[in-house]
Parts: C-alpha cells; structure tokens; sequence
C-alpha cells in the first residue's frame, strides 16, 4: 500500500463516520421527543455533514481521480464505505441514539485532539474545526445519558440495554490495521492504545454518573473501516441517502 | 479598478449576515483577508460553523457587493484555518445582537444577561437552536425565551 492509498482510505474513514452519523442522525428530524431536542439532532447532523464535505473533499484531492465530495458521498456503494460499525446502527428510540452519539463523540473528541497535530496541515485545521463543534456534542450527549441513565427506572432501563447492544461496536474504533499503521508512521494517525485509555477514563466517568453497568465483555465486532463487511444496516440506509443520485445520476439544482 | 482596501473592508461591512441581519460579515469576523492579486480581488472567508448553510450565501452576498461596486474580479478563498472563534465578534456586532434580542457570546459559556430586561436569572432551554450559532435561554426575570450567541 503506498502513503497516497493509505491517506485516501484514512480519509475515507474520517468523512465516511461523520457522513453515516451525520445521515442517522438526521432521520430525526421532525421526530424527536421534544422540538428542543428536535433541533439539538439536527444541528448536530448539520455539524457532521459539514465535517464531511472537508473530509471528502480532501480525500478526493487526495485520490486525484477528479471526484467530489458529493460524488463520494453519493456515486459509491456499501462495499466502498469505511465507517465504523457503530455509526451505521439503526437510531433505535431516543435513548440508543443518544448512547450511541456519546460513545462515537468520546472517541471522536480524543481522535481530533491528536488529528490537530497531524504532520499534514490539511488534516490538522479540519480537525481543529471540528473539534470545536464536536466538543459541544459530546457535552450534550453525555449530559443526556447521565440524565436519562440516573433518570427513572425506565430511562435507566433503555439506556443499559442500549449499552449493552452497541458496546460490541466500540472495540472496532480502537483495533489498528495496516492503514491506521501506515498513517502512524506518516506522523498522522495517533497511537489507539493511547487513545482508548483517554476514551476508557471519558466514558467510565460518564457511565458512573449514570449509573451504568459497562459490559464486561471485551468481544469487538470489525469490518467497518476496512470495508470487508458491514451490517446490513448501511445498505438500508444508503437506499434512502442516494436514491436521487441512484435514480438520475448527476442530477444537480 | 483597484480601490483601496480600507475602502473595500467599509464596503464589506455593509454585506449583513444573512441569517441575522443587523450584523455584517465584517462584524461576525469571518472576512479574514482582502488583497489585490493583479486585477483580481482575493477575499479570505471563514466559515462559522463548518455545515452553517449560510456559508454560500454569504460568499454570493460579498461577490454580488463588490461586482455592485465595480470590482469585476472578485475570488473567494475560504480558509479554515485558524478556526473561527465567537472573539473575532466586533464590539459594534456585540452591541448590535444585543439591541436586536440577542445575547452575545460569553466565556462563561451562558449569556451575562436576558438582551431584553438586563435580567440575570436565567435558565438553558437548548443548547442548540434556530442557526448552528445559537443557543435557546429563557429569562427568569421577563419570563421571555431568546437566542443567545454560542461561545466557541
């Protein structure tokens, strides 16, 4: 794998996260619990897909196939993603989404932290960038999961079985393969075994406060970021988030 | 025509912010950079928020500005970094939220005070609201709702 691959699929990984999560997300809009919240998702969606287009664009620049953000975005299919497992789970109810928000939030602050002193410029101001609006998310989602965690004892209830059904997904965020490796070397990628200690200290703080069991076991669902295979989850979703380009390729207003 | 740039950064200080009028694109601190580069005028903008649709609106608002003003060459450069922070606010923006019922950025990270009564009891609706920039408080003194400017 040359450096030019391994940053291009690096890059991948950065906005395909932040497009999948960004996409989810936005199903709320017009469904959530309450309005506040309501817009509170679709800010957030609305941060993410703003991170995306400067992820993607630069891994288009990168890849130097003349292809867009948007075309990436939208002209590829599900074996091409490298999202993480965890941002494609469905929304499930309130809770699920807001547990999975806060575990990605954790790990992405962490990761952007380390991203603003990539050896590569580009990298560094788009982390800075997100960083800041990335650092709001992660203090409201986990706000919220210590809210509905130390809630009633049906908000306690969805939020431990909601942790219980995404903890399998965060193994994947922290297990390095040849890319992660390569982009290390490159003075990019940060070390995850660093990383996940900081992510541990994070979220077993929050997950006491809301007086959550965090699973024991260790067991990592993987194939997201290496594209070898994910759920069936994202092939779903992107059914809905290209239908237009997949119907009248090209279409633009 | 090569105006001078004082000139030209008074002319962008007429540009309003799309979303919430009463401030410029000047006051908001997202011009960065004018220069000249031959006969093409160069505009460094940075955006808010890096999904803010307001973001193409205002590089059309600030091309359409200077072309009204004779400049035919304008480039819009958008630059993202340093990041753009809520301190790179005018004092005059500041002033003008404030007047226009919104509270400005405060590094306390709540508003010092409700824009319309100067009430100091104050409670978080939402830490998000009508704009990415904005925040929804309500005042505990007037019992009125309004939008305060995120610090960030």
């Amino acid at each position: 794998m040359t450096d030019q691959t391994a940053l291009f699929e690096y890059l991948l990984r950065l906005g395909d996260n932040t497009l999948v999560l960004g996409h989810r997300v936005s199903e709320w809009c017009g469904h959530a619990p309450v309005l506040e919240e309501d817009i509170a998702l679709a800010n957030t969606a609305l941060d993410l897909i703003g991170q995306t287009q400067m992820w993607l664009g630069l891994a288009g620049e990168v890849e130097n196939a003349g292809r867009s953000a948007d075309d990436l975005a939208m002209h590829r299919d599900v074996w091409d993603f490298r999202n993480l497992l965890l941002v494609e789970q469905p929304n499930g109810d309130f809770g699920q989404t807001l547990m999975r928000q806060c575990l990605f939030d954790a790990f992405h602050v962490e990761l952007l932290t380390d991203l603003t002193n990539a050896s590569d410029d580009r990298i560094a101001a788009i982390a800075a960038k997100a960083l800041k609006e990335v650092t709001y998310h992660l203090d409201r989602s986990s706000e919220t999961v210590i809210g509905l965690g130390d809630g009633t004892d049906e908000s306690h209830r969805r939020m431990q079985a909601a942790l219980d059904l995404l903890w399998p997904y965060v193994g994947e965020m922290f297990t390095p393969d040849a890319v992660d490796d390569a982009m290390r070397a490159a003075g990019i990628a940060p070390d995850l075994n660093d990383l996940r200690a900081r992510f541990d200290t994070r979220i077993d703080a929050i997950l006491t406060e809301a007086t959550l069991a965090k699973p024991e076991s260790a067991y990592a669902q993987s194939g997201g970021k290496t594209g070898f295979r994910h759920s069936e989850h994202l092939g779903h979703m992107l059914t809905q988030m290209q239908w237009l380009q997949r119907a009248y390729p090209g279409a633009t207003w | 025509m090569t105006a001078d740039l004082s000139t030209i950064w008074s002319w962008l200080d007429e540009v309003p912010d799309p979303e919430i009028p009463v401030i410029s694109v000047v006051d908001l601190g997202i011009v960065r950079d004018v220069a000249w580069q031959g006969d093409t005028l160069e505009v460094a903008v940075t955006p808010t928020y890096s999904g803010c649709p307001a973001t193409s609106v205002i590089a059309m608002d600030i091309e359409t500005a200077l072309h009204d003003q004779g400049i035919t060459n304008v480039r819009i450069k958008t630059q993202i970094a340093p990041p753009w922070t809520t301190d790179w606010l005018s004092d005059k923006g500041r002033a003008k939220l404030t007047e226009y019922g919104i509270a400005p950025p405060s590094p306390a990270g709540g508003p010092d005070a409700c824009p319309r009564c100067g009430g100091t009891h104050l409670t978080r609706i939402s830490q998000f609201g009508s704009t990415p920039c904005k925040a929804h408080w309500r005042c505990d003194d007037c019992l009125e709702p309004f939008d305060y400017f995120k610090c960030i």
